[in-house]
Formats: structure tokens, C-alpha cells, sequence
């Protein structure tokens, strides 16, 4: 599956649109990070923890978004995007969103 | 009187420890962008005219905190108003950051160029007073490898 955010591909025809893909995911962080989350907060710097839980929460998101367009029985995913917000306290939702493609 | 103590002590460890940290995070993003400059990122969304190659999106994301004193200078600065250098250095460095990370996974492909470059910002955690205390950054974009037939 090949999924790009460009709406084009040189060289390549889109035979047909089967419209808008789309994946979510919505984590929540355990207490132990929470609590090494806050002690970074006095002292600043990479919270490691939360980019890791973020990381694998964006890549469920795209495994539900391709699970949907290999369902529709597209090939490609063009012009995906990204959007993050938080939902509670504690807890962030990813979407992740493109439109399905055939590709010759 | 306890309370100030420890209002003292972690605006000192604050201050030293984030200015420490800061520096040498800095240090580093410099030297990984000379490193990566042959890489040209690009936020066209269009791709180059008339070449052929495989695409892959690639991105790279950072969730990075401010300190206490930091925070604390940026309270403060509410009530005057003007720059927030505090948040403007955070923010910086999360969003070189993240375009590095982003980078080095193209690089790793053997990619020619990065097109589409897009951010996004996002607030991770509230802290007292509703004031941020850390962001997420994601950069993505699509990268541009040569394909492998066509040498």
C-alpha cells in the first residue's frame, strides 16, 4: 500500500477515487510516565515517553486507515493528513485521514 | 516560609538544569542539520517535473516540556505583555527537532527530496492555570527515492 501526502504521483495514473479513508486513536498515558512527565516539567526536555506513546498511536491510526482502504479495494492512499487533539485530561486522540486511490 | 524554600529550589533547578539541557540540545540540532543539509525539504506540493520516483511519507514527531523557571518568567510575562522568548525557544526546538527526525528517516531510505512538508502543533498537557506545559510537534512529508531499476 503506498500512502503519500502529495495528491499526484509522477509517472503514475489514478484510475479511480473511492473517496475518504480515515484511521483514529485515542491513548491515554500510564502513571508511570505521568509521574516521570512531571518531573520533567521542572526541568524541562524531551518528555521520551510521550513521543513514543504518540509514535505508536499514529502508526495504529494509519494500520485502521490503510485496514479501511485495502477494504474498499484501493491500492494507494494520496494526500494523507494529520490531526491531533485532546480529548481528556491525560488522553489524545489521533486522526489520521486521505483519500483511497486505484492506481494503474 | 516551607513553601518558599521549595519555590526557590525548583526555580534554581529549573534554571540551571533547563539552561543545560537547552544549550546542548541546541548544540546538537545544529550539528544534525549540517549534517542533513543536503537533503532538501520542500513544502511544495507538487513533485519535481519529469523525473520518476518512489514515494514514502516519512515524519518524525517530539514532545518536548518547558521548565519551571521558564514557565514561571512566562506567567509573569502575561501580566506585562510582549515576546514569550520561553515558549518561542520551546517551540523552536521542538519543530527542528521533529523536521530532523523526519529527515534522518528519509535519509535512512535513501531519499532525493522531501515534498509536502507539513507541521503540526499540538498541546499536550495543561498545566496550573490552564498554562501549557508541553507540546507535541509532528513534522510529515512525502520523500522522494530513486527508484532502484532506473540507474
Amino acid at each position: 500500500m503506498l500512502i503519500s501526502n502529495m495528491e499526484i504521483l509522477p509517472g503514475k495514473q489514478i484510475r479511480t477515487h473511492l473517496g475518504l479513508v480515515q484511521g483514529s486513536s485515542v491513548r491515554a498515558k500510564h502513571v508511570g510516565r505521568d509521574i516521570m512527565a512531571s518531573l520533567k516539567n521542572i526541568f524541562g526536555g524531551e518528555l521520551k515517553g510521550y513521543t513514543e506513546l504518540l509514535q505508536e498511536s499514529r502508526d495504529e491510526a494509519m494500520d485502521r486507515m490503510e485496514e479501511q482502504a485495502k477494504a474498499v479495494g484501493a491500492n494507494a492512499i494520496l494526500n494523507v493528513r494529520f490531526s491531533t487533539s485532546s480529548v481528556a485530561q491525560g488522553a489524545a486522540e489521533i486522526y489520521v485521514y486521505g483519500s483511497a486511490v486505484v492506481l494503474e | 516560609m516551607f513553601e518558599l524554600i521549595v519555590f526557590l529550589v525548583l526555580m534554581t533547578l529549573g534554571y540551571l538544569v533547563g539552561q543545560f539541557a537547552e544549550k546542548k540540545h541546541y548544540k546538537s540540532i545544529t550539528e544534525r542539520e549540517k549534517k542533513l543539509k543536503e537533503l532538501p525539504t520542500v513544502a511544495s506540493r507538487f513533485p519535481p517535473p519529469g523525473k520518476r520516483h518512489d514515494q514514502s511519507l516519512v515524519m518524525g514527531n517530539t514532545v518536548i516540556s518547558i521548565d519551571y523557571f521558564k514557565r514561571f518568567v512566562a506567567t509573569l510575562r502575561n501580566l506585562f505583555g510582549g515576546r514569550v522568548t520561553s515558549y518561542e525557544t520551546l517551540l523552536d526546538r521542538a519543530r527542528r527537532e521533529s523536521l530532523l527526525r523526519m529527515k534522518e528517516q528519509a535519509k535512512a531510505m535513501g531519499a532525493e527530496y522531501v515534498f509536502n512538508v507539513k507541521y503540526e502543533t499540538a498541546s499536550i498537557s495543561k498545566g496550573r492555570n490552564n498554562t501549557i506545559g508541553s507540546v507535541e510537534v509532528l513534522a510529515y512529508g512525502t520523500a522522494l527515492v530513486k527508484p532502484r531499476d532506473a540507474v
